[in-house]
């Protein structure tokens, strides 16, 4: 069913030590949507992210994973791209063992082996995001980029319904950033995406939703960005980001302008 | 030398220790990846209370460890689960309150306390016989479970927070780990004693850790070099007369900073070469 909404939060609430950390966010993401949730560091939008995924506990409201209350079934069903500066890249893994952890969403157990559709879905998630010839290298061998990549491919190893991505253009060297968008831009085709980002730049053509949280969610009901949201979000006007090469797409035309 | 083998005692020692070196191999790597060295510091100095209670109960203090030391490995992943921020402090308390107990214990215990001293640094070349069966099927045990477990422990470790999303028993994992690590604790020290496991659990996985592309790879490395490290420490335990335990960890620190050493050094010449 085209257009069912995938991940439904309302009125989520999430106090961390007593402070407030998200406040009355509501957000509804569809099937087939890109969608870019922007904000400034510490805006709490990996907070956001990670009571969707059941990892942190929240405080009021709901949050419905497949129109269910979000459990372990549907987050087996959601491929989630962290932030890579926590990992411990020294770790002794090949880029193909680790996208086959991706697999374990689908097993039961937790003694099951990996499988030859294991295998096989691993490989197609590689291919899918052109890194096949990086399979046998160590992660600790890997640039910035190809990194976020064979995080991704980890996701999509699982077969999921909706990527979640956090903060992913953040070690991706400027040359390759537009490159790396044409890639989620062509993922996003065949599997609905939720992104975070801090950099506001990026929100390029390809997102086709947005929303701008700083604590609170800032939505346009055209779902598009617009200056009066992100000097909301950001506590401030933001100039630069009319400059430059923002999409006409994103910024609505306003009335008054010549 | 050569006729060190024609002793029996000399022949379980150079056993014992390969198999010793089976189960530091794998539990070692594993606790070198998941940077859990600390904790597996405070089991292993804790079990020295076991040691201490198997002596007050007129136990095998051998037993006594296997048990003390399950106990505190139970605690402390209870204690981790629950307070995540200080688990640094609870290890401490762990360490030194174990070996605070240990010497407690054999204070109070009447009479003479014998082989304490290759409980605190071991001596292999006085490993019993059935403490040779007991290390076999401790050993047997790991591999076992290691096997077993292999994708779900690989996940767990590179990535927790990824694998408790993918529905993975990701707390019941660590408790298991920790068991496992109480296991080679015991196992580990007959051969080194229990102030000194800490070194054989690590230094195989930190020298190998330099060759190896995955988990299983480094066991696999861990495991041979420690039978290497352990077989040359126990000729020399032999040909010098002194602790197995002393000989078999001067040995292998001096092999992890040569290999260390050598692997900067190279390199740093393949770096500045590449610059030429």
């Amino acid at each position: 069913m085209d257009n069912e909404p995938l991940i439904e939060i309302r009125n989520l609430t999430l106090r961390y030590h007593g402070q407030v950390i998200l406040d009355d966010v509501s957000l509804t993401v569809r099937r087939g949507d890109f969608y870019a949730i922007i904000g400034p560091n510490g805006a709490g939008k990996t907070t956001l992210i990670k009571a969707v995924l059941g990892l942190v506990p929240i405080d009021s409201g709901e949050i419905l994973l497949f129109s269910e209350p979000a459990g372990p079934k549907g987050r087996a069903r959601i491929g989630y791209v962290p932030q890579y500066q926590a990992f411990d890249f020294q770790f002794p893994i090949t880029v193909h063992e680790m996208v086959l952890t991706g697999r374990l969403g689908r097993k039961i157990h937790p003694f099951s082996r990996y499988g030859l559709h294991d295998f096989e879905a691993a490989n197609k998630a590689l291919s899918r995001i052109s890194a096949v010839s990086l399979s046998k290298k160590q992660i600790s061998d890997l640039s910035g980029g190809e990194r976020q990549r064979a995080l991704i491919a980890r996701a999509l190893a699982g077969e999921p319904e909706v990527l979640i991505l956090d903060e992913p253009t953040v070690f991706v060297d400027t040359p390759t950033e537009e490159q790396f968008y044409e890639l989620l831009s062509s993922l996003s085709r065949e599997v609905t995406i939720l992104m975070i980002t801090h950099d506001i730049g990026v929100v390029s053509k390809h997102v086709n939703r947005v929303a701008c949280l700083n604590r609170k969610l800032y939505q346009h009901e055209s779902d598009q960005l617009t200056p009066e949201m992100i000097s909301m979000a950001y506590g401030c006007p933001v100039d630069l980001i009319t400059h430059g090469d923002v999409p006409h797409r994103v910024f609505a035309r306003h009335g008054n302008e010549p | 030398m050569i006729e060190a083998f024609g002793y029996e005692f000399f022949r379980s020692a150079l056993l014992a220790g390969l198999l010793a070196s089976v189960v530091c191999g794998i539990i070692g790597s594993y606790i070198v990846v998941k940077h859990m060295i600390s904790v597996a510091g405070g089991v292993s100095h804790a079990a020295f209370g076991g040691i201490g209670l198997g002596y007050l109960l007129g136990l095998d203090p051998l037993t006594g460890a296997f048990f003390f030391t399950l106990g505190v490995s139970v605690a402390i992943w209870g204690l981790m689960e629950r307070a995540r921020e200080h688990i640094d402090t609870l290890i401490g308390a762990f360490w030194a309150g174990g070996m605070a107990f240990g010497i407690l214990c054999i204070s109070l215990t009447h009479g003479y306390t014998s082989d304490l001293f290759s409980y605190l640094f071991g001596d292999i070349l006085l490993v019993p016989p059935e403490h040779l069966i007991l290390i076999s099927l401790l050993g047997i045990f790991v591999i076992i479970i290691v096997t077993l477990f292999y994708p779900a422990l690989q996940a767990v470790a590179f990535d927790q927070e990824y694998a408790t999303i993918s529905g993975l028993p990701t707390r019941g994992l660590n408790l298991l780990v920790l068991i496992l690590i109480a296991v080679a604790v015991v196992v580990l020290i007959q051969v080194v004693g229990t102030i000194l496991v800490i070194a054989l659990l690590t230094l195989p996985a930190a020298i190998a850790r330099h060759f190896s592309k995955t988990l299983s790879g480094l066991m696999i490395k861990s495991t041979i070099i420690s039978m290497i490290i352990t077989t040359i420490g126990i000729f020399l335990s032999w040909i010098f007369d002194i602790p197995s335990g002393s000989m078999i960890i001067l040995f292998g620190v001096c092999v992890y900073l040569v290999v260390t050493a050598g692997k900067e050094m190279f390199n740093h010449r393949v770096l500045s070469g590449r610059e030429q």
